[in-house]
């Protein structure tokens, strides 16, 4: 997505060159795995399938803007965090299933709700744009220092895919930041629908930071949830303060999506999302 | 994606950079300059003079042009949630995104006539521009990502591989990073069929089906035949339009005609055929009645496509106008700034 400090007229800045760079492509996971010399134990699967899992209901979710943003160019902008998180998605799912010997489309479109690890924040529904803004705020603050964290990972993949992926979410957390504020000191309208987004987003905060027995199992090759939400906590405050929105009356929710236990809406996401994958079982695409 | 050659409609622009400066049909000068540049087949660029009518025809063809990229994100964007696959859905979702992208510098090079986005999407919106007939047809199947992909885009990549040495510099050039994304583009859809033709009989008749329903729309995306193409002949004397409607579309159904047979799959057209005396490619005939009435409004889609663009549009309107008075704000408050500070 970014130039990575290429400069004007730099030939190999070029958006239209064809080159795989230094990306790690969830194929090339897929071969370590497969030549045995990265492959997760049980627990570091487990956890990698709940950052796949959230990014991949995340990409699923923003995917539907993409043709029906307020402007041309927030249609690119959603469509290349859509991009980044399904990018995140297909690398921690291929990692994960590797373990298990399943591929990345096995797990995305095989699997049933309970089986599912997403936070139910993700699952929410899109809202209007601000209710969209307020839920992408609320995931790069905390998809942010969690990748940068994860990129010390003692477990080599894991630290490689979020090494990745905090460049990307850098981004989304500059959009998101920058849409908070415009949105809070634009107009009266939109300063009422960026309350009213943060107010149906919010409650689902808490569930991120949850620790759980996995998270302390897989011990250095993890983050702790807990650890992120002072950051946390810290970066969403200084913004909404900047912004004059207030978010402490808002109650957290009651999560479970780790366990399995979802929001009403990943039925549907899913429903839509497998239909034609599950109608030629087997198939190749 | 593909341009069409009927007329907009569209007002001339009022507010072009160099209009005011002179009464245009009265400058000879610019006339002599402009017609110096067109013999020399070279470039006409914003600041130069240039005819009211070739200004005019320029706005109508880049506008339609980029109105053809944003109501074509919809048929494709359709399957983006129920992509089969993770890496499918991946490259949907990069492709519908490169068109948005193609509109974004596509009403650039129109605005430098003197015309603004916003009223080119208005006029969109309000139905009263034009954009390729060929995204008025459903997306049924997945395969469709496919047709599009080979047949639509193929089809587009035809018509605009020219468009890069067109007279006006802009446009020219915007068509040189669309083309190059465009042939990713057509690859990619190439690859669906493929992947599908070899895949389970259902999947290949998948594929059939999709080839079959999209062949004669993405022939007729090339505009009516020579004979009945009001606006071409002007568009080749000024260097716009370097080869005519029948001529690309002979030339676009021999390259399927050769594709078709790595897919393993058939033309849904029995009198294809190569004519050695006149080196041309030849096919049964079109239903133009059919095209015409698409064109008209009413194809399959045509009131859902923009009907989606409005509600896009309208319900987006409070976060325009949040940005715009945010914007505001911040420059009086940088100003108030400055002055306490001096």
């Amino acid at each position: 997505m970014h130039g990575g400090g290429a400069s004007l007229g730099d030939s190999s800045a070029s958006a239209t060159r064809i080159t795989p760079g230094f990306a790690l492509r969830p194929e090339d996971i897929a071969l370590a795995a497969k030549q045995g010399t990265a492959r997760p134990g049980a627990d570091v699967a487990e956890y990698a399938l709940r950052l796949g899992d959230d990014a991949l209901i995340l990409a699923q979710r923003l995917g539907h803007w993409i043709s029906r943003a307020p402007e041309l160019e927030e249609d690119v902008a959603l469509g290349n965090i859509a991009l980044d998180q399904l990018g995140h998605a297909r690398s921690f799912l291929t990692y994960a299933g590797s373990a298990w010997g399943k591929s990345e489309d096995d797990l995305a479109y095989f699997r049933r709700e309970p089986e599912f690890r997403s936070a139910h924040l993700f699952e929410q529904p899109n809202g209007d744009f601000a209710a969209t803004i307020a839920r992408q705020f609320i995931a790069a603050s905390y998809q942010f220092p969690l990748y940068r964290e994860l990129a010390k990972s003692s477990d080599p993949m894991l630290a490689a895919i979020a090494a990745k992926a905090v460049k990307e979410v850098d981004y989304h957390l500059d959009h998101s930041t920058q849409w908070v504020l415009r949105l809070a000191g634009g107009t009266e309208e939109s300063r009422r629908r960026m309350d009213a987004g943060l107010k149906l987003m919010w409650p689902f905060v808490g569930e991120l930071f949850e620790d759980d027995p996995l998270t302390a199992k897989v011990g250095d090759a993890g983050v702790v949830p807990s650890s992120l939400k002072e950051e946390f906590d810290r970066g969403t405050g200084a913004v909404l303060a900047e912004a004059g929105l207030d978010v402490s009356g808002h109650p957290m929710a009651t999560g479970g999506g780790r366990q399995g236990r979802h929001s009403e809406y990943l039925g549907f996401i899913l429903a839509e999302m497998q239909v034609l994958a599950r109608e030629f079982p087997g198939a190749s695409w | 994606m593909a341009r069409i050659v009927q007329p907009a409609g569209q007002p001339a622009p009022t507010n072009a950079p160099n209009a005011p400066d002179a009464p245009a049909s009265n400058d000879a000068a610019g006339q002599a300059n402009f017609d110096a540049i067109i013999a020399k087949d070279s470039r006409v660029e914003p600041k130069d003079w240039m005819p009211e009518a070739y200004r005019r025809s320029l706005v109508r063809q880049i506008s339609q042009h980029a109105h053809s990229e944003i109501i074509g994100m919809q048929p494709e964007a359709n399957w983006i949630t129920r992509a089969p696959s993770l890496k499918r859905k991946s490259i949907l979702m990069a492709k519908v995104q490169d068109e948005a992208g193609h509109g974004l510098y596509l009403y650039s090079a129109a605005e430098t006539l003197g015309t603004t986005r916003d009223d080119m999407m208005d006029a969109l919106v309000a139905g009263k521009a034009r954009y390729s007939s060929i995204f008025n047809y459903p997306t049924v199947t997945w395969a469709d990502m496919g047709a599009i992909g080979w047949m639509v885009d193929g089809a587009a990549i035809c018509n605009q591989v020219p468009l890069c040495r067109a007279s006006y510099g802009p446009y020219g050039r915007a068509m040189v990073r669309v083309c190059k994304e465009e042939s990713f583009h057509q690859r990619q859809g190439f690859e669906i069929l493929l992947e599908l033709a070899h895949g389970t009989p259902e999947q290949k008749a998948m594929a059939q089906d999709a080839v079959n329903r999209w062949y004669a729309p993405s022939l007729m995306m090339f505009g009516p035949p020579d004979d009945d193409s009001p606006n071409s002949k002007q568009s080749m004397a000024w260097n716009i339009k370097r080869f005519s409607n029948d001529e690309l579309r002979s030339r676009f159904v021999g390259m399927l005609a050769e594709q078709v047979k790595v897919l393993g799959l058939t033309l849904p057209d029995s009198e294809i055929r190569f004519n050695e005396d006149t080196k041309k490619w030849e096919y049964g005939p079109l239903d133009w009645e059919e095209f015409k009435e698409v064109l008209a409004g009413r194809g399959p889609c045509n009131a859902q496509r923009l009907e989606r663009r409005r509600s896009a549009h309208e319900d987006g309107a409070w976060v325009r106008e949040a940005a715009a008075a945010y914007h505001d704000k911040q420059l009086a408050k940088q100003a108030a700034e400055q002055k306490a500070a001096a």
